[in-house]
């Protein structure tokens, strides 16, 4: 993964409450096999509508998106990260994030830091009233800045940590697996096993 | 301290205490039991183990179905549409070059990885279960921490049979009394949901309580736990009592012999203590619980049945306001219009929250020897291979074809529509899914969620209805139609 410390990009203002997974990448994307290539299905159905933020220059070139309480909701496809991450998304800003999406994008190096309410409606004006006003969140401060708003934002220390630096969880948790192999020995024997496989 | 349910699985789980508080302070690791897998979410896991030159820690803790890109229609036939078929044979791939125990389309055991677990007797009290699907929650129903993760969580948990995983706070929902005739799990559900918001869960581990949830059957308590991730909660659970364990004798994976005493020995420590103290506490009277139905695009947009429309004016708070309106344009609603006037096109009986052997003998009661309005198109997907065959065991396929629905074969469906199974622009659905989200079930499809017996008294009526307004069944579908 790699690391990630502050970045710089135009901010996206979506005015919208419970983006839910669906919206930001419909079930019919998620039949591919890859990890990439999902940039075409970052909110497809909204962007048939001209109208979309997304169609409208020069947010289409944005970085940062600005989004209402309860982003990311619903279904636990990481298909939503990976397309936010290749149309070109770098942090998610929201008052609100479901948590496994947040766990998602702490796995996948995209920000996704939690700003309150009162700071995301005055982050929307200044992008409304100046569109492609650049935001820059900072991780290594935990802030936002965008115009002559300044804002902190919260993300737990751990994920923090673990974006600052690019570390592989795998390879983090690797490191205890004597401890894994420890506690395997103390796991009763009426735990059920998958295999040899019993039918009915 | 005294320990809430949530904590004692937790605290049994822990493989590494985390390192405490600071800038690189590492979650406690715990152990997984049970990690389900299915085509979608898994691919590019099994991917970045083979490109890490990683193993699969512990196949024998692992099981795999195809359930979400499957047809319902034709499935001994090759799958027409090519990524999905190329995605299913990916999954079959997989498996057998990790030693994947896998339930293909056709198998007496496919089905919905929520339905085949809990059938299997895999799902046990107080055990750790994860897959990369956000309804996982479910097998909390058997007093199991279980949780959904995305893909890079899937290839951890194949690589470590761990997580790191955050603290969580816990949340007590106490259901007292007894539910109506005519109401079921699903609306407990769907009143909650309503109640605390859809990010009112954020955080925190439900364990749902109360007399009304002791009455519940199992597959009733999957129902609940289910949707707890509506509610944007990690997990929900129901402490396991003899309920659970008269469900789970005898299942092909439950303990045996010896090994079920000391099991039921310890799943009899699994509930919360008298004096533990949870974070919040919601309560919900059972007794008036109404039938519940949304009319949004969020399962946290419901209303009871017998209400209206709700108009953009009833919200105080601006974003809920702008929500209820976008809501209304896209359900294509009136403000003010009576839930039971709003005509409904197609019917889905279905989904990882209700297509258990319960779900459809609900709903079969309440058609058998009645008529479908002519104009719904009725869908019956059971849960699983093995629901189907139980059902048509119990002749409960010939009851829903007599009355015009079709019989399919088990998966997902339509509630996701990957597959074929799809809504067209404008359609509305009555659903016994778990989402109303815009176009979750077809591109510009319209869903208002509903328990089974909700569905199928609006399969009979064509417009959204609860069994009571229903008029007495007939001896025969003869008389009725002499009668006509």
């Amino acid at each position: 993964m790699e690391k990630f410390s502050t970045h710089t990009g135009i901010g996206v203002p979506l005015r919208q409450s419970n983006v839910d997974t669906d919206q930001i990448i419909p079930a019919v994307y998620l039949k591919r096999i890859t990890r990439t290539g999902f940039e075409d299905a970052l909110f497809a159905a909204w962007r048939k509508d001209p109208a979309f933020i997304l169609n409208q220059e020069p947010f289409n070139a944005g970085s940062v998106l600005v989004a209402g309480p309860d982003f990311g909701t619903g279904s636990s496809r990481e298909h939503a990260v990976w397309a936010l991450k290749d149309y070109g998304f770098k942090a998610v800003l929201s008052s609100r994030f479901a948590d496994i999406f947040r766990g998602n994008s702490g796995k996948q190096g995209l920000l996704a830091a939690e700003v309150a309410q009162d700071d995301i409606e005055l982050i929307w004006k200044v992008l409304e009233n100046a569109p492609g006003t650049e935001v820059t969140v900072d991780l290594v401060s935990k802030t936002v800045m965008c115009g002559n708003v300044v804002a902190p934002f919260e993300i737990d220390d751990y994920t923090r940590w673990r974006l600052l630096e690019g570390l592989d969880d795998i390879g983090l948790t690797l490191q205890h697996e004597e401890d894994i192999t420890a506690y395997e020995a103390t796991r009763p024997a009426f735990k059920p096993k998958t295999l040899p496989a019993r039918l009915s | 301290m005294a320990k809430t349910l949530a904590e004692k699985v937790w605290d049994a789980h822990v493989v590494r205490k985390g390192d405490g508080e600071g800038a690189n302070a590492q979650p406690d690791l715990l152990y997984i039991d049970l990690h389900l897998v299915h085509e979608v979410t898994s691919p590019q896991a099994f991917e970045g183990l083979r490109l890490a030159g990683r193993r699969l820690r512990r196949p024998d803790l692992t099981i795999a179905t195809e359930d979400h890109n499957t047809p319902t229609l034709d499935i001994d036939k090759p799958i027409a549409d090519l990524t999905s078929r190329t995605q299913i044979q990916t999954l079959r791939n997989n498996c057998e070059e990790f030693g994947v125990r896998l339930h293909s389309l056709g198998d007496a055991e496919q089905g919905i990885v929520h339905v085949v677990g809990p059938q299997l007797g895999l799902t046990q009290p107080g055990m750790t279960v994860v897959c990369g699907d956000s309804h996982t929650s479910t097998h909390g129903a058997f007093g199991a921490l279980a949780m959904g993760i995305g893909t890079s969580e899937v290839e951890h948990v194949m690589a470590t049979q761990t997580l790191s995983l955050k603290p969580f706070k816990t949340m007590a929902i106490n259901v007292e009394g007894t539910l109506r005739p005519g109401v079921s799990a699903k609306d407990i559900i769907l009143a909650v949901i309503a109640k605390i918001g859809t990010g009112g869960g954020q955080g925190y581990v439900l364990e749902y309580r109360g007399s009304a949830i002791r009455a519940l059957s199992m597959e009733a308590r999957m129902t609940i736990c289910n949707m707890s991730i509506e509610a944007g909660a990690r997990a929900g659970l129901v402490a396991p009592d003899q309920t659970t364990y008269d469900y789970m004798y005898g299942r092909p994976h439950a303990p045996q012999g010896a090994e079920w005493d000391a099991a039921v020995e310890y799943w009899n420590t699994l509930r919360s203590e008298d004096d533990a103290t949870f974070d919040v506490e919601v309560d919900l009277d059972a007794d008036t619980l109404e039938p519940f139905v949304t009319w949004g695009t969020n399962p946290g947009q419901g209303v009871s049945l017998s209400s209206n429309v709700p108009s953009p004016e009833d919200f105080g708070d601006e974003n809920a306001k702008a929500a209820a309106e976008r809501a209304l344009q896209y359900m294509g609603l009136e403000a003010g219009t009576p839930m039971k006037e709003i005509r409904v096109d197609t019917v889905f009986l279905g989904s990882c929250t209700n297509s258990r052997m319960e779900d459809l003998r609900a709903a079969a009661d309440i058609i058998r020897g009645r008529i479908k309005d002519p104009k719904i198109r009725m869908l019956v997907v059971p849960g699983s291979a093995r629901v189907r065959l139980e059902a048509e065991a119990e002749g409960l396929d010939k009851v829903f074809k007599d009355f015009g629905a079709e019989w399919r074969f088990a998966g997902c469906s339509m509630c996701l529509g990957m597959n074929p199974d799809q809504l067209e622009p404008g359609e509305r659905c009555a659903s016994t899914s778990n989402r109303n989200f815009e176009g979750r079930q077809g591109k510009g499809g319209r869903t208002h969620l509903v328990s089974p017996v909700v569905a199928a008294a609006t399969a009979v009526r064509g417009t959204l209805s609860s069994p009571s307004d229903l008029d007495p069944a007939p001896e025969s579908a003869a008389v009725r139609i002499d009668a006509a």
